[in-house]
């Protein structure tokens, strides 16, 4: 039976490992100053790494409050029909493949365009990255939140509210801080998310050889140059795919490992 | 003197289910009263009605009157009536994310107060009502989970007491208690009646017979009788409390 389990975390792990092997042996060949200094265009990832970064923050500034209120109204206020209603097409919006998002958030603004209410132009550009990568990492955070302030025991809301505190002030400065650690990973975690997404950038975002251009501008992103790189013709365009196949991993690792740094820091504290 | 709180034909439920039926019952300023019974009579819904804890449950309502000082608690907003009759539960529960010290400001912080010395000085008064301060003075700055149980739950007395309020509603409090922790929250109960008015819920009939001054007997969800507490335990009027307190049931 020990050996057994044994036996399938290994070839659980194998994947994993393998990956992290190759991505590194492969990619750390083309890291150089200039792979990070150089635009796409021009072999380097520089700006694919630069409008990750701005989608990222964007789509966070956008999803985290949207989301954690969503996880706060679920968790406290949604013991009815409205609030199963809505954990319901929550769950559905989490299953819902990304590259249909992406579709979603294309058609949007080709519609919105088509009656005049924005640009055209916004068809391609970073904005609809971004409402396409909020539409996946909402529902993610919601339910993260939900699930994080739902462990807080009734007891801390019910000696709150004794003391005569107003509801809302009572979920936001006592339930809420002390979920915290898990709403903060799930946040994480959700970023981290949709930082690997290619599918809804291809037809939101589309790329860019350039650094970042505007709001209503395509922008390059890691996932959408891995995927470009790794299709092109010559074989140091393929190169390149591994070393920013490597750059995305550890970010993506740097962002697993702050999650973990944030609740060993706030267990610290206790 | 008319009583702190009077109750009059209380009736609560949780959804179709009836707690606690038509009660009318006074509790007397600056005196300790105890409501005893065995489990499941409706003490806690009794107290939680008084500060209109029942209705945070979902689908609990309450029906007829509370009296405060002849004012009608249902008439008021929740938050002043709970502001005014402060709650200390079962189990201790100090707010995890809080200090000490934060924990005992936290009733007069979340409600707007900012000035710092008002908070220091209401900080060290209540931990000095509570019989805590000697033991936390230097360590204020702790996490309000690093202490014991007792002293957790002295915590949550002291928390209670900061916001200042006039009635001190007590669900139980020793019953996770060892008996060292729980002689320390009686005598704590017993100095408390000098300045607010005590209501404890206890199933432990020795405890209501320690520190109360008046006790009532609930079965049922029916108050079955109230009266001083020494002559409700030598001499019971009902055969129902005579058969509670010497044990035939319970």
């Amino acid at each position: 039976m020990n050996l057994g389990a044994f036996f399938c975390v290994v070839i659980a792990l194998i994947p994993l490992g393998s990956l992290l092997f190759e991505a590194t042996v492969r990619g750390i060949r083309s890291i150089s100053p200039g792979f990070f200094a150089l635009t796409t265009a021009n072999g380097g990832i520089g700006n694919a790494i630069q409008g990750t970064l701005i989608l990222i923050g964007l789509t966070a500034a956008i999803a985290l409050p949207v989301g954690i209120l969503t996880g706060i109204y679920l968790a406290e206020y949604g013991k009815n029909r409205v609030g199963a209603a809505i954990r319901f097409f929550v769950d559905v919006m989490t299953q819902i493949p990304s590259i249909v998002v992406g579709i979603f958030a294309f058609s949007l603004l080709l519609e919105l365009g088509a009656i005049g209410i924005v640009s055209s132009r916004l068809v391609f550009s970073t904005t609809t990255g971004v409402i396409a990568l909020s539409t996946i990492m909402i529902p993610f955070v919601a339910r993260t939140s939900e699930e994080a302030l739902r462990l807080v025991p009734i007891s801390t809301r019910e000696s709150a509210l004794a003391l005569g505190i107003p509801r809302y002030r009572a979920i936001l400065r006592v339930v809420l801080p002390s979920a915290s650690s898990a709403v903060i990973t799930g946040a994480l975690l959700g970023i981290a998310r949709v930082g690997g997404e290619t599918a809804p950038l291809l037809m939101t975002c589309l790329g860019s050889g350039y650094w970042f251009e505007g709001l209503d501008q395509p922008c390059e992103s890691l996932p959408h140059t891995i995927y470009v790189f790794a299709l092109g013709p010559d074989s140091a365009l393929n190169q390149a795919a591994w070393g920013a196949s490597l750059i995305l991993v550890l970010m993506m690792l740097g962002i697993a490992i702050a999650s973990r740094v944030v609740i060993r820091l706030r267990a610290g504290t206790r | 003197m008319p009583p702190k709180i009077h109750t009059e034909k209380l009736s609560a439920w949780y959804g179709p289910k009836r707690a606690i039926e038509d009660i009318t019952l006074d509790f007397e300023e600056h005196a300790v009263s105890a409501i005893i019974g065995p489990s499941g009579c409706g003490k806690s819904t009794l107290i939680r009605c008084l500060n209109r804890m029942h209705e945070t449950i979902p689908k609990a309502r309450a029906e007829g009157k509370v009296l405060l000082n002849d004012e009608d608690v249902y008439a008021l907003p929740a938050v002043t009536v709970r502001r005014r009759i402060g709650m200390v539960f079962q189990k201790a529960n100090p707010f995890p994310t809080m200090s000490i010290y934060e924990n005992v400001a936290a009733g007069l912080r979340l409600n707007g107060v900012r000035d710092r010395d008002k908070l220091d000085v209401a900080v060290l008064e209540s931990l000095k009502q509570a019989a805590l301060w000697d033991e936390v003075k230097d360590s204020l700055d702790k996490s309000g989970a690093s202490l014991s149980g007792g002293q957790q739950q002295r915590l949550c007395i002291a928390r209670a007491l900061a916001v200042r309020p006039e009635v001190l509603l007590m669900d139980e409090p020793c019953s996770a208690l060892d008996p060292i922790a729980t002689a320390k929250i009686e005598d704590l109960i017993f100095d408390l009646r000098k300045d607010y008015t005590v209501v404890i819920v206890t199933h432990n009939m020795q405890q209501a017979a320690r520190v109360a001054d008046t006790t009532a007997f609930l079965y049922l969800g029916k108050l079955i009788e109230t009266a001083g507490t020494r002559e409700l335990f030598e001499r019971p009027k009902e055969t129902l409390t005579e058969s509670y307190i010497t044990g035939r049931f319970g």
